[in-house]
């Protein structure tokens, strides 16, 4: 456990480490620090999301890489006695705010989940569903919203004949796929993936590591995995996340041949997680 | 034998011969009952049943029909004015409640209520609406019904959002929906057949509730739709007609009892099919 | 609203994103302020809704006590202890003893019959029993949990009632002729209306509520428990015995004191044969009453003192099964807090 002292050097007045100063940052943590009630599961994180690239979080189970995930869409005020300090911007706006709208947060910042969870309707529904929310359209100008998010989900060619079916009719990947459109669909700024490939067979996982690479150029993209090749093939920048801290963020190539950390060194070849 | 086993093996034997006469001795009143209800049932079973009103005492003809218009009447409003209440209800115990500490409490209070003799909720309604109204009447009844279905229905709805999953609710709510609408167009729709099983079971619950009924529908000789006053139906037409001293009156009496009867099995049974239908899938 | 192009260069992209995204949150907020007020609305029904479950045990609590208030205020303490029921007399003497004394001993001879057969039914069915045989009899079980009481009252009137005075009561009758208390106990003449005739069919209505609640509570033993007690070899009733009847212990009287709750106050299944008498007499085979019985056959045609004096029957009854509900439903969330961890 010496690491853990260690490693709580990182001063609370550190910038958001800038990767790559061309790209301008979508989404900056400043001094975050997140609570369960008593436990302190991130501690002084900071961090810039770059825009239009793929960024990864690693780190063993536990390490608080979900947690930080989940700050960006305010997913954790669904539940009580979980509690956060620091500052989170996304473009101009600090999404921390408690007089933030959160639906509103909630459109710009969309997420995908480890477990598929198409909603109990059809396909069509599923993904239409989403747009009706803050869109009044004709029945015309939504079939072709519903037909490009599938599209963009790389689900239309499997489904264009049983948009009726119901969603959960569809197979493990073609489900998470249709969740990807789902979100797609209305049309974020920012998508979060939470081990999207977790539960999904090999096949299912290259066909959504390949989606996200095409996402990428519209959206920012964030991806939670414990799969350390899955960040090597679909990111831009990774970051190891150990026990609640920020051990290391940089473009992947790098984290990955020459960390600059013993412990990412350790983690990434297979030593400890 | 080793004479440990062979007396622990006795008492085995002796209890399991037990055990399955306890058994054949629960499943054969079901039975019975079941046989002496469709046989003295079926005898009286007419399409005069269905087209008659209650017959006069001594008459011999006459059928039920306004007892079950009556008994359909009370039943409906009752469900359909307990029900929305127990599903909000419930549905406040599992999506908003969780951290309230009313939520408990409630939550108890509920329970007892589920089993609280149905009598006391006729003497509760009796001092609620019968006096303030000035009388009996249908609506009386039909509120004392609301009354006992609040109960199920809050358990069963309660019961069925838990089981939905947190990760829709969290998809929903990812997509930027609104608490309301992550309940109302998600969690309610996943949890859509198992709410109308409780429905279900507790509109056959209250199918045959006599108790409450017996001082505030009171019971009306006559076919009546009025819900200001008593109104005929099945369950104190068996409590009236079981203890008269005319055969025909109990002949109906068997006739009400099987009709009711079929009426809550099937009620019954339709739930427990909805309620498998959602498991297999 | 502009759609998107497909295919977007990343630099036509940044251009063309902020100002969709204006367009887009400007619509988006607007129809975030519609949803706002359904949110509110929504939440408020759902909690008034919740809270008049509460409303409700208040409003039965003060009903009954402003409708028994003038019985109270007559009578007082000596309405528990007065077996006299004269609701006619000059002035009326109204006292709870007899139903309060049928009430009881129904209920006990009940759940006395219905308790060992019930949890030895449960045991049937879940060790015992061949898997093919379990879901029918399980459920026909539960069927009969859900037929209507006053099915089972007219059943034992008809049925049940008549058979008892011609056989059994005989037979017990004889058997226990001269010989001292049980001879009283088992005395008198045989009835087709008496306390023994309501506390069998009592017995039977409360035996599916026992049998089913048992079946739950032993599902909740952990499967490796008795795999372990079998392991070693026990007999399945050492299983029973030593395993799953300690493991449930809790959830197992909870369950049984929630059939008592209902016996307590259970009208139809019992008014038809119990003869309503006001007189205590040692014979079980003897006609007497219960709250529920007086309260069903008396009110609809009383008024004044009398009827305040039902009420206040009502009142007690409310008083002794909400006790005893909420016993059973403390040790049934124990149980559940046990098998949650």
């Amino acid at each position: 456990m010496t690491i853990v002292s260690t490693a709580a050097a990182s001063g609370p007045a550190v910038p958001p480490p800038r990767i790559d100063p061309e790209v301008p940052a979508k989404v900056a943590a400043r001094n975050l620090n997140f609570y369960y009630g008593q436990h302190h599961a991130l501690k002084n994180i900071n961090l810039s999301i770059a825009a239009n690239r793929v960024t990864a979080f690693i780190g063993p189970s536990g390490c608080g890489k979900s947690t930080l995930l989940r700050i960006f869409n305010r997913m954790y005020d669904l539940y009580p006695g979980q509690r956060v300090e620091g500052r989170v911007l996304l473009d101009d706006t600090d999404i921390l705010d408690p007089k933030l709208d959160l639906n509103l947060l909630r459109a710009r910042v969309g997420m995908v989940f480890q477990k598929p969870t198409p909603f109990p309707m059809t396909i069509y529904e599923n993904i239409a569903f989403g747009i009706r929310l803050y869109e009044k359209l004709p029945k015309s100008d939504m079939d072709s919203r519903v037909e490009k998010a599938l599209r963009d989900g790389a689900l239309w060619t499997e489904v264009k004949d049983k948009l009726n079916a119901s969603g959960l009719s569809l197979s493990g990947g073609q489900q998470q796929r249709l969740c990807i459109a789902r979100t797609v669909a209305v049309r974020p700024e920012v998508i979060l993936f939470d081990e999207p490939c977790s539960a999904l067979d090999p096949i299912s996982t290259a066909k959504v590591e390949e989606l996200i690479a095409e996402l990428k150029t519209h959206y920012t993209i964030a991806i939670v995995t414990h799969n350390m090749q899955q960040a090597a093939r679909v990111s831009d920048y990774t970051s190891f996340m150990y026990l609640g801290e920020m051990i290391e963020f940089g473009p992947t190539d790098k984290l990955f041949t020459s960390p600059s950390d013993r412990r990412t060194q350790d983690y990434i070849t297979g030593r400890f997680g | 034998m080793n004479p440990i086993y062979a007396s622990r093996r006795r008492k085995d034997i002796i209890v399991r011969a037990l055990c399955f006469v306890a058994a054949a001795f629960g499943v054969s009143w079901l039975g019975l009952i079941l046989f002496t209800l469709f046989y003295n049932g079926l005898a009286g079973m007419s399409w005069q049943l269905f087209t008659q009103n209650t017959p006069p005492p001594g008459a011999s003809e006459g059928g039920l029909l306004n007892a079950i218009v009556g008994s359909l009447i009370m039943t409906v409003i009752g469900v359909g004015v307990g029900a929305p209440i127990g599903m909000f209800a419930g549905t406040y115990l599992a999506e908003y409640g969780k951290h309230d500490r009313l939520s408990p409490v409630i939550r108890f209070i509920n329970d007892i209520l589920l089993s609280a003799p149905s009598i006391i909720i006729g003497l509760f309604i009796y001092g609620a609406v019968v006096v303030p109204m000035g009388g009996f009447s249908a609506l009386a009844g039909s509120l004392a019904l609301a009354v006992i279905v609040i109960p199920v229905v809050v358990r069963t709805t309660e019961d069925m959002l838990n089981l939905v999953p947190n990760s829709l609710r969290e998809a929903a709510s990812a997509l930027g929906l609104p608490r309301s609408l992550v309940i109302r167009r998600i969690a309610y729709r996943a949890a859509r057949t198992g709410l109308i099983t409780g429905v279900l079971l507790a509109t056959a619950r209250v199918a045959g509730e006599t108790a409450p009924l017996l001082f505030t529908a009171l019971s009306n000789q006559f076919f009546s739709l009025d819900l200001a006053n008593p109104v005929a139906n099945l369950p104190v037409t068996i409590n009236n007609f079981v203890q008269s001293p005319y055969v025909y009156w109990k002949q109906l009496a068997w006739s009400a009892a099987l009709l009711i009867t079929l009426a809550v099995l099937a009620l019954n049974i339709g739930a427990r099919l909805i309620g498998s239908e959602r498991t297999a899938k | 609203m502009v759609c998107r192009k497909q295919g977007w260069g990343v630099a036509e992209m940044a251009v063309h994103s902020s100002a969709i995204e204006q367009v887009a949150s400007h619509d988006r907020s607007r129809a975030m302020d519609a949803f706002k007020l359904g949110d509110r609305v929504f939440y408020w029904i759902t909690r008034i809704s919740a809270i008049l479950v509460l409303v409700l045990l208040g409003g039965i609590i003060i009903s009954l006590i402003v409708g028994s208030w003038p019985a109270i205020m007559e009578f007082g303490s000596s309405f528990l202890t007065t077996q006299r029921w004269a609701p006619s007399a000059e002035p009326p003497v109204l006292g709870a003893l007899s139903p309060l004394y049928g009430t009881i001993l129904t209920s006990i001879i009940a759940m006395t019959i219905a308790i060992p057969v019930g949890i030895g039914i449960a045991v049937f069915l879940t060790e015992l029993c061949p898997l093919w045989a379990r879901a029918p009899i399980g459920m026909a079980i539960e069927l009969l949990a859900g037929i209507p009481s006053i099915i089972y009252g007219m059943w034992g009137f008809f049925i049940l009632g008549p058979f008892l005075a011609d056989t059994v009561q005989p037979f017990f009758i004889g058997l226990f002729d001269g010989v001292p208390i049980l001879g009283a106990i088992f005395g008198g003449p045989p009835s087709y209306l008496s306390l023994f005739n309501a506390s069998l069919i009592l017995a039977i209505m409360v035996l599916p509520f026992i049998t089913a609640i048992s079946r739950d509570v032993f599902a909740t033993v952990p499967p490796v428990l008795k795999e372990a007690a079998y392991g070693v070899g026990c007999t399945t009733w050492e299983v029973v015995r030593h395993v799953v009847l300690p493991y449930t212990r809790v959830g197992v009287i909870g369950g049984a004191m929630l059939a008592l709750g209902r016996a307590l106050g259970e009208t139809m299944a019992v008014t038809f044969i119990i003869g309503n008498s006001f007189r205590i007499s040692p014979s079980i085979f003897a006609p007497g009453t219960t709250i529920s019985a007086a309260i069903a056959s008396e009110f609809a045609e009383s008024d004044g003192l009398h009827q305040s004096s039902l009420m206040l029957l009502g009142l007690l009854l409310f008083v002794l099964t909400f006790f005893v509900l909420a016993a059973a439903r403390l040790m049934l969330l124990r149980l559940e807090k046990k098998a949650g961890k």
